[in-house]
């Protein structure tokens, strides 16, 4: 209830963010009922303009677009949502823990990551992905583990600010476990730039996929997803054809959408004024 | 006669972005200042003195805007006027001198570029000519190496030097007017007394005129002549600063006025009181080495329903002292004795109890308290903590601590400190000191943070409630005036030794070790002839400050 409350007082921008976002929800759950055709089914020429059989034309190979848009809804949020997710778990995790505990905890952890970090992470992506092979879940796994050294040293920044308050001091004398100290007094207070990020980590990991699937590492063919529709429809943009943009425009419309949603969150919890 | 400044009718609003609207600040205030004389602008946090003051040169902060009156300033009318004119004007004939010098001066450069800036900025004299003056006036305003000082940067340099050579920068055009916002209100005592002195030296020998804005009546009454008492943007009272304080006409004027004495003396022989905490030959360190020490040898007992204040200056070490009692800094040497029992050094190895029994108050209520906790939560954790209580007895409980702190129940249980004034806060915080039934509070400065009026009432409560629970209070604080208030007794603090200790009595009165004298001495008194007395005595003594840094 607390929910709907909030959302009648929301602003318009979140309102349109809210209702970009549950567009794209709702496509990803009823692609196999409202589609037209499966989606690895070839249904027509290659690159056909937009009709009325195939609404936004064909793909490189004239598979429907629009069905694999849909399709192309589902795996991708799906799997940037939990890598994402993910990534941010384990980051804000150790990241937390470093700042709370200090010292040589924090000092070891730190030097990790630099190690993590020092390697390029397409590079380092492909080594582990040749090497367990590309099934979704090692990919989840691989880009939620690269991704979360960023996360880590923001959650790490930002709790060490908070760990020097007086009110986590006073948590530490009332003999509070670290535990607590985390969840209870850290965790609320560095949630707003956390999230912040969240809304761009959101999007760079449709790009890392991507990136990816472009290397033949990423989500496999047939399978459909935006980013690896971009790219294997790039070609078009040669011949003045604008299919790649329809993909495009799809993770352009869920990035802008996810986006106005964090700000309107940002709004709430950190009380900022514009 | 003209007036030098003259300020008709100010109405000076600010946007609440709450509220979306604009709220006045000052309600249409007049304000007149003549050449060489110095006005004192009172009142506490919100009065509107620091938006008034700023708005004798036509300024304001972001936010707030100057609706309508007229500053007529030699003759020239700066309402309404372009930025253009008014930087003429701003730094070079109408000079400011902020509060925190350490904030305001730019740490990357020298200090004499940084007071070369305005003279030069306004084509006023090149930067030779400004050495020159500088070194002048760095010896008028009795900063040790005129010569030299100017060209240390701003951390080689005191927190009252500095505050001095702001002062001197304010100076460096020969402006008509200085307004002087708070200069002395984050200095300890003993430095703030020379600052006072360099204030008033200069102002006298250019013949200056001041706006001088503080909160502490005692302060502004060394320096001003004449003295404007403001509350909520409204004018209380306003008078000859002799006359004022001699014969205040409205209530408000003589609160402030008042002097503090909560407490009466009380019989404190050792017998009658059971020792609750003693520390016994201390000695700290933050890097472990035994020739940093931050304490040494410090030896105190705290007595059952009896208050110890801690007294020192900043870096004295009497924070440090209440870190090495609760156990975030294990001390080198000595030990920490609760009930008779030695105290494990560090907090880790402490169990619940021993945390328990021993509390903290700390001076800034904004960060002592999570913000994203609701008050309800803030006194129920250790409720549940150390007692195990849950659902309908921990909220009768929140209720009563409430209750016990003034606070209405209702009104306060569901707010979020950002919902809460800075005393609220306050008592939010010895509600949760509380809750957990100690036998020792260590309160860390709790009142400096807060407006005179509000301290008070802080200190009232504390006391209220000792007299109630019998819980102890080691009574950290910088401010001798709360000392004399509340401690049964005093230990007084140098450079992380003890220097002198013993029941109120004995150590307020005379004989006083040396150094105790001095910070007796430089707490300012409601007497306008106060700071050339001191002065004066000191020189006739052949006290230095100096002796002690």
């Amino acid at each position: 209830m607390a929910f709907f409350r909030l959302l009648r007082q929301s602003p318009l921008s979140a309102r349109i963010g809210l209702a970009m976002i549950l567009i794209n929800v709702f496509a990803a759950i009823f692609a196999p009922v409202i589609a037209p055709y499966t989606e690895t089914e070839v249904v027509g020429d290659v690159w056909l303009p937009m009709s009325t059989d195939h609404l936004l034309g064909t793909d490189h190979l004239g598979r429907d677009m629009f069905t694999r848009l849909m399709y192309g809804a589902r795996n991708t949020i799906a799997i940037a949502f939990i890598t994402t997710l993910l990534s941010f778990f384990l980051g804000a995790l150790i990241g937390f823990f470093a700042a709370t505990l200090g010292g040589w905890t924090d000092l070891s952890l730190s030097r990790v990551v630099d190690i993590l970090m020092a390697f390029p992470t397409l590079i380092f992506a492909l080594i582990v992905l040749s090497v367990v092979g590309t099934s979704i879940g090692a990919l989840i796994l691989v880009i939620a583990v690269l991704d979360s050294t960023r996360v880590f040293r923001l959650s790490r920044a930002v709790a060490m600010d908070i760990t020097v308050m007086e009110y986590v001091e006073a948590a530490r004398l009332r003999g509070e476990g670290i535990w607590w100290i985390m969840r209870k007094e850290i965790l609320p207070n560095a949630l707003p730039p956390l999230v912040a990020e969240f809304g761009l980590r959101f999007c760079f990991v449709f790009l890392f996929i991507a990136a990816l699937s472009f290397l033949g590492l990423g989500i496999q063919p047939p399978t459909a997803d935006w980013g690896g529709m971009v790219r294997e429809n790039a070609g078009a943009i040669t011949f003045g054809i604008f299919i790649p943009l329809w993909p495009a425009g799809a993770i352009a419309f869920l990035t802008v959408g996810v986006n106005l949603i964090v700000d309107w969150f940002l709004k709430i919890a950190s009380g900022l004024k514009d | 006669m003209t007036h030098l400044l003259n300020m008709k009718k100010i109405v000076i609003e600010g946007f609440s972005s709450e509220e979306e609207r604009w709220m006045p600040i000052i309600n249409s205030l007049d304000l007149t200042l003549d050449r060489g004389e110095v006005l004192g602008l009172i009142g506490e946090s919100g009065a509107g003195k620091s938006t008034l003051g700023l708005a004798s040169m036509c300024y304001t902060r972001g936010g707030c805007r100057i609706s309508s009156g007229s500053i007529i300033f030699d003759g020239m009318e700066l309402f309404g006027q372009s930025d253009e004119f008014l930087r003429k004007i701003r730094g070079v004939r109408i000079a400011y001198v902020a509060q925190s010098a350490a904030a305001s001066f730019n740490p990357a450069h020298r200090l004499i570029k940084q007071y070369a800036e305005a003279p030069i900025q306004h084509g006023k004299m090149n930067f030779h000519e400004a050495e020159k003056k500088a070194v002048d006036i760095y010896r008028r305003l009795l900063l040790p190496d005129p010569e030299g000082i100017g060209y240390r940067y701003p951390h080689q340099v005191s927190g009252g030097q500095l505050q001095r050579a702001m002062v001197a920068m304010a100076m460096a055009c020969t402006p008509d007017i200085i307004i002087f916002d708070e200069p002395t209100t984050a200095l300890d005592v003993t430095t703030q007394i020379e600052v006072l002195a360099a204030i008033k030296k200069i102002t006298r020998e250019f013949n200056t005129a001041a706006i001088y804005i503080t909160h502490d009546l005692a302060v502004v009454a060394q320096l001003a002549d004449r003295i404007m008492v403001l509350r909520y943007g409204d004018l209380v009272e306003e008078n000859n600063a002799r006359e004022l304080m001699a014969n205040p006409k409205e209530e408000y004027t003589r609160a402030l006025l008042s002097v503090r004495t909560l407490r009466e003396e009380r019989d404190l022989s050792a017998t009658e009181h059971d020792v609750v905490l003693e520390v016994e030959n201390v000695s700290a360190s933050y890097t472990g080495k035994a020739d940093e020490k931050v304490l040494e040898d410090i030896n105190l007992k705290v007595r059952r329903a009896r208050t110890v204040a801690l007294v020192g200056e900043s870096g004295s070490g009497k924070s440090t002292l209440a870190r090495v009692i609760t156990g975030l800094l294990p001390p080198l040497e000595g030990k920490v004795i609760y009930g008779g029992k030695e105290l494990p050094p560090a907090l880790k190895s402490r169990d619940r109890t021993t945390l328990r029994i021993m509390q903290m108050i700390y001076q800034m209520p904004d960060t002592a308290l999570n913000p994203r906790h609701k008050v309800s939560d803030v006194l129920g954790r250790p409720l549940t903590f150390y007692f195990h209580m849950r659902g309908k007895e921990r909220d009768q409980r929140v209720k009563e601590l409430l209750e016990m702190i003034e606070l209405a129940p209702k009104k306060y249980k569901d707010r979020l400190p950002g919902e809460l004034s800075g005393g609220e806060k306050q008592r939010v915080c010895i509600a949760r000191a509380l809750a957990a039934k100690p036998d020792l509070i260590i309160c860390d400065e709790p009142t400096s943070a807060l407006d005179q009026l509000v301290a008070e009432g802080i200190l009232k409560l504390l006391q209220d409630l000792q007299n109630e629970l019998h819980v102890s209070y080691l009574f950290i604080t910088h401010d001798l005036a709360t000392v004399k208030a509340i401690s049964d007794e005093i230990v007084v603090m140098l450079q992380g030794r003890i220097v002198e200790q013993g029941v109120k009595k004995d150590v307020l009165a005379p004989p006083h070790h040396k150094y105790t004298e001095l910070l007796l001495s430089s707490v300012p008194e409601m007497d306008p002839d106060w700071l050339d007395n001191v002065l004066e005595e000191r020189k006739r003594k052949g006290i230095v400050m100096r002796e002690f840094v």
